[in-house]
């Protein structure tokens, strides 16, 4: 790679949030903009640019121009990072996805509805390949994680990803199990991927399974589990669906 | 006198979220102005059908990375109306200083990283002065930080759910980050109203109908009612008396209207409904950068925000003084505090309600039905953007005719100027559908 890689940020369906942590990521950003020169990041600059060799590409891809304009993307970057959950596994974008689509567009835009470009909400690696991901909504650690995974990129090593279960985590940070609580609640920490360092638990509320599954998920105990807390099997289907509409396991 | 002119912005930079500006000129006429909204459409409404009402807040808090505690704070008070649920006051007193540090985080990051560029002749904020910057990130840093000893993270807050918080901070957080506060207001504030004070803001002027929360005690966000600075007052329960939804084919955001012409929310119309309620500090800024109520000119929206945050740093200060005078209190055991996913939802009534907050883009509403279940049964959320898309359209169409003579970059310039000085948050204004399932 350049001696100064240019990096670009992209962003699809979702908040945007993803590069607001970037931008928010102080004293290290400024560092970060010191190694590379960012071309492209259109939420902060009114500079562009089409020649990156890194692009960051937040949120879903949900409508058919927005598939050809990613495949641009990926055609003329080196590396693609995925950053946030709507990018990495649809994030809660996906959730719409369990309903009929056309009643939902006819609800929004009545006789109109046809007039607007809207697919089924989708990961970013459902349309290209993707090199690296960024997990979390909003990307963890206060972007930390982020941070590392570009560090490590342009030094041309792989990222470190743990691949355990949330809960070892938690239970690093001494928190009394939410199942277990005074008033319990459920949680999706036994088949999500570590590496957030726990934060909605340590904050007393539920993890909701915003970096995707492990590799190896139990899911048959976690169901169990949930069921036992009093979940029936349909709220427990609407539970992974929140962020994890695709269910796919270890990505 | 430029007879035609033709300018199509693509993607206009520097804004949450994507939309172009269109402007065609023929003969000296002008024949369209459009603020186009091209973002993919989200459904969040839909997202929320027959799900348990503690995750309300949860997901549509991720309808906006700039604004996800007005967002959560506006689905948990449309969740409490509907349920008739009367929060504590120290819950309330917590809640009111997370909003404040939103404001504040966002306003540092709209007037310093998308609008001061403009006037500095740069294209982002990182070919500035490294001292502005880091000025500017310090700001927004405090801010987040406040966010998150209350609140947990910033974007998406974790534990704030209804009635309550599922963690209490602790008393010496709230010290330190008072001191930080208080370092702030004498240290960065200065300068930050030097930079200010010395930009030209463009002139123009155009009056048109001011929305906001207003509220006899304090300078209205968290609580209050609706006022127009034409119609008058509306209580929050009749919010559709004053917004309605348009469809508009160039836009995937639905236009917010009043019943009888556009209407403006945000920092400028806050500014205009409540100036006499701003903090004493914030008072003098308003002074110094010449700004008085009512003011008509929508370029002015940054200014005001800048006064806005010194308020709200200022209120941060007295709310959590008020708050450890009064002592935490670990409230979780005696009230409800409904997590999004407890074992077991608590037995509810049927019940309808609506949430009225400020955010920093405008005044924003949620609106819930949960069924005997404890299920949501219908929603509708108005994003402020949405409310001032119709407006931007009109400031467009009144300011191009005064500016044909100049050439065209400068033209555009002024048009993308006045867009993003209404700091429009486009991912948050497509999230529309308004769903009445049952």
């Amino acid at each position: 790679m350049a001696a100064k890689p240019k990096v670009g940020f992209f962003s699809f369906t979702g908040c945007e949030g993803c590069q607001l942590v970037v931008i928010s990521m102080a004293d290290k950003l400024l560092d970060l903009v010191g190694a590379v020169e960012v071309v492209n990041f259109r939420e902060a600059s009114s500079f562009k640019s089409d020649e990156y060799d890194v692009a960051v590409v937040e949120g879903s891809i949900s409508s058919v121009k927005e598939i050809e304009e990613l495949k641009e993307i990926r055609r003329r970057a080196k590396i693609l990072i995925a950053i946030g959950a709507c990018a990495h596994i649809g994030g809660v974008n996906c959730i719409r996805n369990f309903d009929n689509q056309f009643e939902i567009k006819k609800e929004v835009y009545k006789d109109k509805a046809t007039h607007f470009d809207s697919i089924l909400a989708q990961p970013i690696d459902a349309v290209i390949k993707v090199d690296y991901y960024s997990r979390g909504c909003p990307p963890n650690r206060d972007g930390e994680e982020f941070l590392e995974i570009v560090t490590a990129v342009l030094q041309g090593k792989k990222p470190y990803i743990p691949n355990f279960p949330v809960c070892i985590q938690c239970k690093m940070k001494s928190n009394v199990c939410v199942f277990h609580k005074e008033k319990p609640i459920t949680c999706l920490g036994p088949v999500t991927r570590a590496g957030c360092m726990a934060p909605c638990p340590s904050f007393g509320n539920a993890c909701i399974g915003c970096r995707g599954l492990v590799d190896d998920p139990n899911l048959n105990a976690h169901q169990e589990t949930l069921k036992e807390a009093g979940l029936s099997v349909e709220e427990i289907l609407k539970f992974y669906r929140m962020m994890n509409g695709m269910m796919e396991v270890g990505k | 006198m430029t007879q035609d002119l033709n300018i199509n912005v693509h993607h206009v930079a520097r804004v949450e979220g994507h939309g172009n500006i269109v402007i065609d000129v023929k003969n000296g006429e002008l024949k369209k102005v459009e603020l186009q909204i091209v973002e993919s459409p989200r459904f969040f409404e839909a997202m929320l059908k027959g799900r348990r009402f503690p995750e309300a807040p949860q997901i549509t808090c991720r309808i906006c990375g700039i604004c996800a505690v007005g967002h959560t704070l506006a689905s948990l008070r449309a969740l409490e109306d509907a349920l008739g649920i009367e929060p504590s006051e120290q819950t309330v007193l917590l809640r009111k200083v997370a909003l404040e540090a939103e404001m504040l985080q966002s306003h540092v990051l709209h007037y310093y990283f998308l609008v001061a560029p403009d006037f500095l002749n740069a294209p982002n904020v990182f070919s500035l002065d490294p001292n502005i910057i880091r000025r500017a990130l310090r700001m927004k840093k405090l801010a987040d930080d406040i966010i998150t000893a209350v609140a947990g993270r910033h974007p998406h807050p974790i534990s704030m759910v209804v009635d309550g918080f599922t963690r209490i901070p602790q008393e010496s957080e709230l010290k330190d980050l008072i001191n930080q506060l208080k370092e702030m207001l004498a240290k960065d504030v200065p300068p930050t109203l030097d930079l200010f004070a010395s930009l030209k803001f463009p002139a123009f002027e155009r009056k048109t109908d001011y929305v906001s929360l207003i509220h006899p005690e304090e300078y209205a966000y968290y609580d209050g009612i609706i006022h127009s600075s034409e119609t008058g007052d509306t209580k929050h329960r009749d919010y559709k008396n004053k917004v309605k939804e348009e469809i508009v084919l160039h836009s995937t955001a639905k236009h917010a209207k009043g019943p009888f012409k556009p209407y403006m929310v945000g920092a400028l119309s806050r500014f205009n409904n409540n100036s006499d309620k701003l903090m004493p500090k914030a008072k003098a800024v308003a002074q110094k950068l010449g700004l008085s109520a009512p003011n008509y000119n929508p370029y002015l929206i940054s200014a005001a925000q800048v006064v806005e945050s010194v308020h709200n740093l200022e209120r941060m200060i007295y709310l959590l003084e008020e708050l450890l005078r009064r002592g935490l209190n670990d409230e979780s055991k005696e009230r409800q505090t409904i997590a999004g996913w407890s074992a077991k939802l608590p037995q509810i009534k049927k019940g309808w309600g609506v949430g009225a907050v400020e955010v920093p883009r405008g005044i924003l509403f949620h609106e819930y039905r949960i069924n005997d279940d404890g299920l949501l049964s219908g929603a509708n959320c108005v994003i402020p953007t949405a409310q001032n898309l119709a407006n931007i359209e009109d400031d467009l169409r009144a300011l191009v005719p005064t500016i044909l003579d100049k050439p065209k970059e400068e033209i555009t310039l002024l048009l993308e100027m006045l867009v993003r000085a209404y700091d429009p948050c486009i991912s948050c204004s497509v999230h529309m559908l308004k769903v009445d399932f049952v």
